[in-house]
């Protein structure tokens, strides 16, 4: 078996930072603990004793509002205390400047680094370098992973459509350029979705995605026809400067979800995003706010699940 | 090593404690079964004394004192409170009594819905070596047992339980 960096001596989860090479079991595991971790906000005090007196350092080298905001909600929820910290990060000194970073974080004793760069593999780096105590969560590292996305994710997914294994999923848009799909496509193939599609343009796959397990479509129609779940992905504005798209409205044109679209796939087709949602680009607005957008579940799941990962880790 | 040669039999010792709990049935009595044994108690009690307020179920395991030795526990189920803490005379009820540590736990978890009128605790078994100030209301049995000892309740696929002794090697 693969030295897996993210796996102590036992098999456990020391740290998290992709789906790739994780077990269905840990996954399920993680999915089943995050149950318990729902009705929790439900009840007259939001918060369990779990993490208190825990120090949980949110890294933020690349801006975000949601996955940030959802993973200092999980911290708090578990009583830990929270520093959230954006560091917007110079491209001559990266690599010392990451490392001082977590040294002089690691002397004021932090307990857990939740990680957000827009380097590939900056998280595996500084899970490498913390003494072992320290537990590292990736938040999104480039185009790599987004491990608590693809895991909320497949809880939403779980919520609505139960078994795995009966379901046909596709995935539209930028692929190319998302950690999240890389992510999921990990996820659902090691759950044992049996057919997981990527619906794209040519210019937004990358090469050889067959290889990672998925079907290949250009085409909604064929693509989305009798799929039960439908995940649109953020088409970034930057793209349309380089040469893979033609514009915005022409993107929409072929390949934004509007309900005749979503009309191919099956009546009870769930729709999710992982957000921040370009209107009128990926997603018309009448399907983001459709009786079938699971949209906003997917945001309040990945509370749960987050507060599960960190309780897991901290916990080994 | 199992020895089951000197245990009371559990039936009869939810008996004892139906008896023991029905005169201080009020509207307002509810109970609260911790995970596992004491749910499995608790569903058997909540028929018996014919509660009207819905039966509610803790799993302690986000608020154990042991989490930073060992962790999180491998398989945490949901907590389910179906109706409101608050002005309500709760009877928490567990399988076996032992370091009071579980019922601290439960009772900080409770506070977390709502500040109960009164908690009272029913148990199947205090088995002694208590490590902190809990004493309960309502008792089945009280069993002396070496600290290697490990009572467990089990249910059978009817329903019924039993007690069994585990004798660590």
């Amino acid at each position: 078996m693969l030295n897996n960096p993210q796996l102590n001596q036992h098999g456990e989860l020391q740290h998290l930072l992709t789906i790739e090479g994780l077990s269905a079991e840990i996954i399920r595991h993680i999915l089943k603990t995050a149950d318990s971790f729902v009705p929790i906000t439900e009840r007259e005090v939001k918060k369990v004793p779990l993490l208190r007196g825990k120090a949980i350092f949110n890294l933020f080298f690349e801006p975000s509002t949601r996955t940030r905001t959802t993973f200092e909600i999980a911290a708090k929820r578990l009583s830990a205390d929270v520093v959230n910290l954006s560091i917007s990060s110079s491209s001559q000194s990266k690599g010392e400047t990451v490392l001082d970073t977590v040294d002089n974080l690691a002397a004021m004793q932090a307990d857990m680094f939740i990680v957000r760069h827009s380097q590939s593999g900056a998280a595996h780096f500084i899970a490498r370098h913390v003494a072992p105590h320290i537990h590292v969560i990736n938040a999104g590292d480039g185009r790599h992973a987004h491990p608590t996305q693809g895991l909320l994710d497949m809880y939403t997914i779980r919520h609505y459509k139960r078994d795995f294994h009966e379901l046909r999923v596709a995935i539209v848009g930028d692929v190319m350029h998302s950690r999240v799909a890389r992510s999921q496509i990990h996820a659902l193939t090691t759950l044992g979705v049996p057919e997981v599609r990527v619906i794209a343009p040519k210019t937004l796959l990358p090469k050889q995605v067959e290889h990672m397990g998925v079907h290949v479509y250009h085409d909604m129609e064929k693509g989305l026809k009798d799929v039960d779940v439908v995940i649109m992905l953020r088409l970034q504005n930057e793209r349309m400067k380089g040469a893979l798209l033609p514009s915005a409205q022409e993107y929409f044109k072929y390949y934004g979800l509007t309900p005749e679209k979503l009309a191919f796939a099956k009546p009870d087709a769930i729709v999710m995003h992982p957000g921040p949602m370009n209107r009128g680009v990926e997603i018309d607005s009448s399907v983001a706010d459709g009786g079938q957008s699971v949209i906003l579940p997917q945001v309040t799941f990945g509370i749960a699940v987050r507060m599960a990962v960190m309780s897991m880790l901290a916990g080994h | 090593m199992t020895n089951t040669t000197q245990l009371p039999d559990a039936e009869q010792l939810l008996q004892q404690l139906v008896q023991q709990i029905l005169p201080h049935v009020t509207a307002q009595t509810a109970l609260v079964g911790i995970h596992s044994g004491g749910a499995w108690l608790a569903q058997r009690l909540h028929a018996a004394l014919d509660l009207k307020i819905p039966l509610g179920t803790l799993d302690i395991s986000f608020y154990r004192d042991d989490f930073s030795k060992i962790g999180l526990h491998p398989q945490v189920r949901p907590s389910d409170i179906p109706f409101d803490v608050a002005d309500h005379d709760i009877v928490l009820v567990d399988d076996v009594l032992h370091t009071g540590r579980t019922v601290r736990a439960a009772m900080n978890e409770l506070f977390d819905y709502g500040r109960p009128s009164s908690i009272r605790l029913a148990v199947l078994v205090d088995r002694g070596g208590r490590e902190l100030p809990i004493c309960p209301d309502f008792i089945g049995a009280r069993l002396a047992l070496q600290p290697d000892q490990n009572l467990q309740l089990n249910q059978g696929a009817d329903g019924k339980l039993d007690l069994s002794l585990f004798t660590a090697d």
